[in-house]
């Protein structure tokens, strides 16, 4: 790497710095508490720390607002995150692309899997309605979508997709506490290993904590975040299909 | 307090049709128990603790009654016959029933006069430690003052219940009024209380007796230190909704999350299972002068708020009627709504007045609950502090009674210490300037509130209507709750409910039917 672009937060001047931090220290609120926080943030080599605020929470607790000002730069060249690649098509085109590249409907399956529960998530993908003014996949003429809801166990997951015949499967996942998302997103891969039926489908997860670096690394196809609407799904799962055939053929 | 010219005759017709639809159901209540029932008569007769396997004694009991005997006359007669053979106390009874030494086989030699004395007495005792837990909350209430409405609600959820309990004083510490202990994922589908201190959960801490009673002696201890009463809240909802309110009530919780239908919708729970239990539940939530918390705000997670707002009011008139008939009083129906309007929409706070004073006036007596925005809560947590603030001053406008406290991380994870001091600051502001802001103001007769809230009262009384014709268990399985179709005969739970038999015997249940203490 050659280039060099050099930066650092901004404040209100560039490369000044200025950073704004909230967080608790577990001490009394006192000069001495305030002194310690101060302290502490130059730890983090941070510089002209301003503890803004420190407010007693409870006995033995204090919450702190501070500015300061960072002192590393970073060679934003040097930084790699991956992104979906997905042509920005709508509806209609979308289920032009189908029809005439794959001339047969795509099946595409979806659920929450484990114990969690939340599906406005994978409903605002699946379901008719959609999100944002933006039509969910049941809506597809060219699609035809089963959305198995939450608390999906993999296996059964698995074997509805393998019934339904899918081209696609969606998984969703909300609850990140003690990482339940990873530990389901990994149980439901391994499943279809040990079942060799990994490169059968096209594997998607989702969910506000999901992006597509994660989604990689833990062996899905794709991950999408907030803001999703369906058809950056749908045009994903499309597109790729039209590739897999190509390749194919 | 600011009207909104409701028509009275109205408000009287959709109550009837509420009740109608309550009463219909309480025939089918009147004539089944379930396995959840039955276990709460004999935590309600002192048998407690669970085997190596924790196992709780009362659901072992249930199963070897069911097993030897069936379950269809309820398991007091039996287990008081049980008594009369092991001349021994609840306890040490259950636990000879659960080694063998006894079984339910032997005690049908017994003659009913025999265990009739014992069955009294065991009822007796039970209603007595209801009647203690009620007056002994009177008593902290006029030693620590219950400080004026709204309640500040906040929540602790750490998985662990030492340090809920140190989370939970530092909210008292910055003004709360009501803690709740969320409960670890997916408890409510276990069809057995977990037992004993717990330190590891799922998004929440597992309701077991045990830390129902750590946190009751924590609150105390922060109540006396601030001179104001502090309510202690969990989750009497699930596969064990009336086992989880004896237990609350033997560790004096002063309110429950309790809803007639929460359960079936969300949870997938058997809906006779849940009407069946949710009875027992109420009515020892009356008696123990416990406020229950009712789940309507949960639609508007999956409905839109606006296009929906009705099925929060007809779902608040049917959990009130069934509270009604479970014998709670207005003061302990804390029936549920929401502010989860869509920001982005033009006078969405016009919209959110409308609903909120709506349910103030439908409900004059009982203590609103009030959810802040949630589901468009997104993680920029300066933009949701924000939110929260106009959600307070709805509140305090339309003088709401179980306020929960609106958290500007609500999008990212459950609440820091830091967090609830940020939501309390911003309360405790609005709650003070605004005070008695709903005094002054007067809505526009024939104005954006009153039409509005007029319009919702006019699409409630349809759909009420709609309901009672089809009947609550078949609207249900037709989807018209939030859009969740559950089948009658579907879901979980549904083999735990039990047709009564003629000589079903439930004397606790008998003396409970006839309302608490305080009104007789
Ligand atoms: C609604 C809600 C609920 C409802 C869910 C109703 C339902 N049927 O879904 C109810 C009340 C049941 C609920 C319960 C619980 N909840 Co909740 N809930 C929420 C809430 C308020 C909104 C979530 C939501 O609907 N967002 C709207 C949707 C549209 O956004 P989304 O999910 O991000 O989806 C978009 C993208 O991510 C993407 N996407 C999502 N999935 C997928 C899948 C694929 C394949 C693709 C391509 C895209 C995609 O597309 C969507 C559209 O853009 C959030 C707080 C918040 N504001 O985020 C808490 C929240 C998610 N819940 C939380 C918790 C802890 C719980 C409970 C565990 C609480 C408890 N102890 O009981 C329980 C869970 C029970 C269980 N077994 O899972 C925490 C999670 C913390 C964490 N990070 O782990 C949150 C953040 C609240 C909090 N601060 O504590 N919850």
């Amino acid at each position: 790497m050659t280039s060099k672009n050099l930066i650092k937060p901004y404040g209100d001047t560039m490369n000044d710095g200025v950073m704004q931090l909230a967080f608790t220290l577990p001490v009394e609120n006192s000069a001495r508490a305030k002194k310690a926080a101060e302290v502490y943030l130059t730890k983090l080599n941070l510089v002209d720390v301003a503890i803004s605020s420190a407010k007693k929470l409870t006995d033995g607790f204090t919450y702190f607002v501070a500015f300061a000002r960072a002192i590393p730069t970073l060679n934003y060249d040097e930084i790699e995150a991956t992104e979906v690649q997905i042509k920005e098509m709508n509806f209609y085109q979308i289920n032009a692309l189908i029809k005439e590249k794959i001339n047969r409907k795509l099946v595409i399956i979806g659920a929450t899997i484990g114990t969690d529960a939340h599906t406005v998530g994978i409903d605002a993908i699946m379901n008719m309605k959609g999100y944002n003014m933006d039509y969910g996949l049941e809506r597809y003429p060219e699609i035809e979508a089963y959305n198995l809801g939450s608390q999906v166990p993999p296996e059964t997951l698995i074997k509805a997709a393998l019934d339904y015949k899918a081209d696609a499967i969606l998984i969703s996942q909300t609850v990140t506490q003690k990482d339940a998302h990873i530990r389901n997103f990994t149980e439901f891969i391994e499943m279809l290993e040990a079942e060799k039926l990994r490169n059968r489908f096209i594997i998607i997860a989702g969910g506000p904590r999901i992006n597509n670096d994660l989604a990689i690394e833990l062996g899905f196809d794709a991950g999408f975040g907030p803001g999703t609407l369906p058809s950056h799904v749908a045009s994903y799962v499309a597109n790729k299909m039209v590739e897999r055939k190509g390749a194919q053929s | 307090m600011a009207k909104i010219n409701l028509d009275k005759s109205q408000v009287e017709t959709v109550k009837t049709i509420a009740k109608s639809i309550a009463d219909d159901i309480q025939k089918f209540v009147d004539e089944h128990s379930t396995e959840s029932v039955e276990r709460t008569v004999l935590r309600l007769y002192g048998v407690d603790g669970v085997d190596e396997d924790k196992t709780p004694l009362p659901n072992k009991i249930i199963e070897k009654l069911l097993a030897e005997v069936g379950l269809n006359e309820g398991v007091s007669k039996y287990f008081a016959k049980a008594m009369v053979l092991s001349k021994r106390d609840g306890q040490t009874t259950a636990e000879l029933l659960d080694q063998n030494h006894i079984s339910f086989k032997d005690t049908l030699s017994v003659l009913d006069v025999d265990s009739l004395k014992i069955e009294k007495d065991l009822s007796k005792k039970a209603i007595h430690a209801l009647d203690n837990t009620y007056n002994k909350k009177l008593k902290k209430q006029i030693e620590c003052p219950v400080p004026p409405t709204p309640w500040k609600y906040l929540i602790v959820a750490t998985g662990n219940i030492y340090e809920d309990r140190v989370q939970a004083e530092s909210a008292v510490d910055s003004g709360a009024d009501i803690i709740a202990v969320i409960r670890s994922t997916a408890q409510s589908l276990l069809d057995y209380i977990p037992y004993g201190a717990t330190t590891e959960g799922f998004g929440g801490t597992y309701a077991t007796q045990e830390n129902f009673k750590i946190m009751r002696k924590a609150l105390d201890k922060s109540m006396k230190k601030r001179g104001r009463y502090v309510r202690l809240v969990n989750y009497s909802s699930g596969l064990c909704m009336s086992e989880i309110a004896a237990c609350a009530a033997m560790e004096d919780l002063d309110m429950l999350l309790n809803d007639s239908m929460y359960g079936i919708l969300f949870r997938d729970i058997n809906m006779k299972r849940t009407f069946v239990d949710q009875y027992m539940s109420r009515l020892i939530c009356s008696r123990a002068n416990i406020i229950i918390n009712t789940g309507e705000d949960n639609y508007l997670t999956t409905s839109d708020a606006i296009e929906s707002a009705h099925t929060v009011t007809a779902s608040q008139l049917i959990n009130e009627a069934m509270g009604i008939n479970a014998r709670l009083k207005p003061e302990l129906l804390g029936l549920g709504h929401a502010y989860e309007i869509n920001p982005t929409v033009e006078n969405a706070f016009l919209y959110e007045l409308a609903h909120a004073q709506l349910a103030r006036e439908l409900f004059p007596r009982s203590p609103l609950k009030y959810m802040p925005p949630t589901k468009y809560k997104k993680t920029d947590i300066f933009f949701s502090h924000a939110m929260d603030t106009m959600f307070n001053l709805a509140s305090i406008t339309t003088n709401q009674g179980i306020h929960l406290a609106g958290i500007l991380t609500e999008a990212i994870h459950t609440p820091l210490m830091q967090d609830r001091y940020q939501a309390l600051d911003s309360i405790n502001y609005v709650f003070n300037i605004a005070k008695n802001l709903g005094d002054e103001i007067e809505f526009k007769a024939g104005g954006f509130i009153e039409n509005r809230a007029k319009t919702v009262l006019n699409e409630t009384e349809q759909f009420l209507i709609k309901v009672e014709k089809m009947g609550l268990m078949t609207s249900i399985s037709n989807g018209l709750f939030a859009g969740i179709k559950r089948p009658i005969d579907g879901g979980k739970g549904g083999p735990g409910v039990i047709k009564k038999a003629p000589t079903y015997s439930n004397p606790i249940m008998d003396e409970l039917k006839k309302g608490g203490k305080h009104d007789q």
